[in-house]
């Protein structure tokens, strides 16, 4: 962890009194660790953006093109014109501050521009000026205010320094949606080349060789047989992953964190151990080796290219039905914007379980469907067989990710297979949990190392009601299904939290599930000594 | 500051309007050519306002869902907070707009920097206070329409016996019009008081809420108090209803203010945050059904874009597909 990061007894300090100035007298302030370095040129022109120029953020100047001004107007135009939910959101916000305390970058900050209300206000003001004749008229009175560059550097601290969680939408009257917000106003900035390249790096890779990481053919392959093995060592099963294989019944596609980094990896090896038990016909790809989507971080028209490749490897392969793993984002793309973007899926089939009949009736357009609901059904048939005392050495509590739940409804089904799958599990407190979910902080592209303490502010809430189950029930494991969540909440609870570890719900299932042939289970799928049988059976 | 210039505006704007009553000239104006203006620019700007809204398509399907998803038949789904069906979507949208659904889960979050902990308390006053306001004035709107109807129909006269019901005072108090102003009354106190909502309030929130009290106050105080002459304000009233305008010498100057500031209310209605009345029902977050997966969703707007595709991707990486053994669909590159 960075030197530069206060310990947590300082971070907590937290000042919630606003300032004595008025906030657009309040200019921005680029302080190290609280945001994110400038998309790289090399990345801006692969993916044919604007103004590719090498510059960061703590640059007085921002090499913005000339004409950035009516670039950024006549952008904002034209998206005020190609969505409603932008036009609507200038417009009907009362401010009656019910989404201030809701977000967690406020929560964890005390800044007051990190209030939903007030990120909003900061293009709202610009709205009103330059769009509506009473802002032009009264000025600052109708609470407008002129387009400056200090503007654009402001957006861009306050932009990205939101998670798109919609948190805050789930409270506000009106059902303003920050995410909207943000995702419009990163749009204008990309317009004239202003962007991170923690969400770019992973947009350029992915668009080049099918995943974020930039794994190549071999390597994914390399990847794949390697948890092979591993699996093999663990449980004396050999699985058979097809990759590419055309006329498999089912796409199954998955972050690519999952083959690639830890602890997702244990859940691959917890969904390689469900497909060879249950004997799915299933088959991975390399060309479309990532559901998740930066895109989704830096344009509509990013994440629709992104996105493309699903549907068109499932063409490719004809298979019958898509399966998606876990990851959060990834489902907001999939459940609220793969179809209309890149759809109609029509060479594709209803998604029916081959082992249940389950039709998943919910999926009947867009044809794929989440892991988690694939196997609470499969559990509900009594159709694999699991030994939860496998996991008894986890005391496990539940994160719900922003986009499942807020941006889907995906609550109940990983809770199931969790009640299946383990016996020590607690909710945390239900302020923070289902659609109230506080995110982990470093959601939307805004996982990396140099806003780490930015990061451990907007992770406060979550760890903090970790810490609640931790101390009371002895909480040691934090389930999830999000790729980001693996990622970023190890450093966030080691920081707020320490002795909570991270995994993904399909690992927990890969421990409890019982194998045929599978040789004693002695360690889970991490190779830690699972609780010796006979402790279980006195407790 | 924000707030003591809008206070300013509104006395600006009573005074006037009582002035103006008690000139005869100013009087006729107040009284005909006001409301008129008033009326055209209310329904102009709203008409406006809502065609701008709905000229922009909604390219995408974007519920927030605060509830279980409708998935497995055996897991009992959020039939309103997670809508699936145009007609639980309805419901959602009646529970929005009737009983403020999503204000009602409104918490306060507190951090108590021993732990440190968080803490998070239901705070349902501003949903209360919103909700007695939003309900106080429309049984007081709905009141109002004995001016404008002859006979006062049956179901005014019975809005006003249950708002009447307790038969204090003479004349009868009408609870509305109290709990209306006491609403307000909360709703200015907190935004004063909370520093940061203080910290995002605009001139315009001060200024709608001064004029909806000042709204208030002086019809309170001219049915209670002044007792203004009734027959000559139905007159009046009847009379723009009509298009007949007449404009009584009997009706107190206070009426003119309250009147003025009504007019007030109507131009300024459509220009301000106040169009969230109607914005609300086109707000694409409340009003979609959350079948995003069963029924797909038009863009109007879609549109190519570029992208990276299958055979592109192959030929990039044929050497490295050929070194792994994996499948590839056209056995020799276009360079050989």
């Amino acid at each position: 962890m960075s030197e530069q990061v206060p310990k947590p007894e300082e971070l907590v300090q937290i000042d919630y009194q606003p300032p004595a100035k008025p906030w657009m007298d309040v200019p921005v302030e680029f302080r190290r660790g609280t945001f994110c370095y400038a998309g790289a040129k090399k990345n801006v022109e692969y993916l044919g953006f604007p103004n590719p120029r090498d510059w960061q953020p703590m640059d007085e100047d921002w090499k913005l093109p000339p004409n950035w001004r009516e670039i950024i107007l006549e952008g904002m135009r034209d998206r005020l014109q190609k969505f409603r939910s932008f036009r609507l959101f200038m417009d009907i916000c009362v401010r009656c501050g019910a989404c201030a305390d809701k977000c967690h970058f406020y929560l964890g900050s005390g800044d007051p521009k990190n209030m939903p209300v007030l990120r909003a206000e900061l293009i709202r003001s610009i709205y009103r000026r330059y769009f509506t004749w009473t802002g032009r008229l009264f000025g600052r009175l109708a609470g407008a205010r002129d387009l400056t560059e200090d503007v654009i550097k402001e957006w861009f601290y306050y932009f990205y320094q939101c998670t798109e969680c919609r948190r805050c939408s789930v409270f506000c009257p009106y059902g303003i949606d920050t995410a909207e917000i943000t995702m419009i106003g990163r749009e204008l900035l990309n317009l004239v080349g202003c962007n991170i390249n923690w969400a770019l790096e992973p947009a350029a890779n992915c668009f080049r060789t099918g995943n974020h990481l930039g794994i190549q053919p071999h390597g994914f392959k390399d990847s794949i047989e390697f948890a092979i093995d591993e699996l093999e060592d663990l449980t004396g099963v050999r699985v058979e992953v097809p990759i590419a294989k055309k006329g498999a019944e089912v796409l199954f596609i998955m972050p690519s964190a999952d083959y690639f980094a830890s602890p997702h990896y244990y859940t691959l090896l917890g969904y390689l151990l469900l497909f060879h038990q249950i004997g799915l016909d299933y088959t991975v790809s390399p060309y479309a080796s990532e559901g998740g989507n930066f895109g989704l971080f830096i344009s509509h028209e990013m994440m629709k290219r992104l996105n493309d490749k699903i549907y068109r490897e499932a063409k490719r392969l004809k298979v019958k039905w898509l399966l998606g793993g876990e990851c959060g984002h990834m489902w907001r793309v999939l459940h609220q914007y793969m179809d209309t973007m890149n759809g109609p899926a029509d060479f594709l089939e209803v998604p029916k379980s081959p082992i249940t009949g389950t039709v998943f009736e919910h999926a009947k357009s867009t044809k794929m469907i989440h892991i988690c609901e694939f196997t609470a059904d499969l559990i509900r048939h009594g159709k694999i067989k699991l030994d939860p005392s496998r996991n008894d050495h986890w005391v496990v509590t539940y994160h719900d990710s922003c986009n499942t739940s807020r941006a889907m409804g995906l609550l109940e089904e990983p809770r199931y297979i969790l009640r299946n799958v383990c016996r020590n599990f607690y909710e945390m407190p239900e302020n923070t949990i289902r659609e109230q979910t506080f995110c982990c902080g470093s959601g939307s592209g805004l996982g990396t190392d140099e806003n780490l303490e930015a990061r451990l502010r907007g992770g406060l809430p979550r760890a903090n009601a970790v810490k609640y189950v931790r101390d009371r029930y002895g909480v040691n494991l934090l389930a999830c299904i999000c790729a980001i969540d693996k990622a970023t909440l190890p450093t966030l609870l080691e920081y707020w939290c320490p002795g909570v570890e991270v995994a993904g719900v399909h690992e927990l299932v890969g421990n409890a599930l019982v194998v045929d042939g599978e040789k004693e289970r002695t360690t889970d799928l991490r190779g830690q000594p699972l609780r010796r049988k006979e402790v279980t059976a006195n407790a | 500051m924000h707030a003591w210039t809008a206070l300013i505006t509104i006395i600006i704007l009573a005074v006037a309007g009582y002035v103006g009553g008690q000139l005869s000239a100013t009087r006729v104006l107040i009284g005909t050519i006001v409301p008129y203006v008033a009326i055209g620019i209310f329904l102009v700007g709203i008409a406006w306002r809502v065609i701008a809204w709905a000229r922009s398509p909604v390219p995408f399907r974007i519920p927030t869902t605060c509830g279980q998803q409708k998935s497995l038949p055996w897991i009992k789904r959020a039939r309103f907070d997670s809508p699936f069906t145009p007609g639980e979507t309805i419901v959602r949208m009646l529970l929005e707009v009737l009983l403020f659904r999503s204000l009602f889960r409104n918490t306060r979050a507190e951090l108590r920097r021993e732990g440190p902990r968080l803490l998070y308390e239901e705070e349902k006053w501003l949903w209360l206070g919103a909700l007695v306001f939003h309900w106080s004035m429309l049984v007081v709107l709905l009141r109002h329409l004995r001016f404008f109807r002859e006979p006062t129909p049956a179901i005014v006269l019975l809005l006003q016996r249950i708002d009447g019901f307790f038969q204090i005072g003479a004349p009868v108090v009408y609870w509305t019009g109290v709990t209306m102003l006491a609403a307000l009354g909360y709703l200015l106190w907190r935004r004063l008081k909370i520093p940061q909502v203080r910290y995002v309030s605009l001139f315009t929130d001060y200024f709608a809420l001064y004029l909806l009290m000042a709204i208030a106050g002086s019809g309170i105080w001219l049915r209670y108090f002044t007792k203004t002459d009734i027959v000559g304000v139905k007159q009046l009233t009847l009379g723009l209803m009509t298009f007949t305008p007449v404009v009584p010498t009997t009706v107190a100057p206070l009426f003119f203010m309250h009147l003025f500031l009504v007019s007030v209310l109507l131009a300024y209605f459509p220009f301000s945050k106040l169009v969230h009345m109607p914005g609300i029902f086109l707000s694409p977050t409340r009003n979609l059904p959350n079948n995003s997966r069963a029924v797909r969703h038009i863009n109007p707007w879609n549109y190519p874009v570029k992208v990276h595709t299958y055979e592109e991707w192959e030929e990039e990486f044929r050497d490295k597909l050929i070194a792994a053994g994996l499948p590839l669909d056209k056995e020799s590159g276009n360079h050989v």
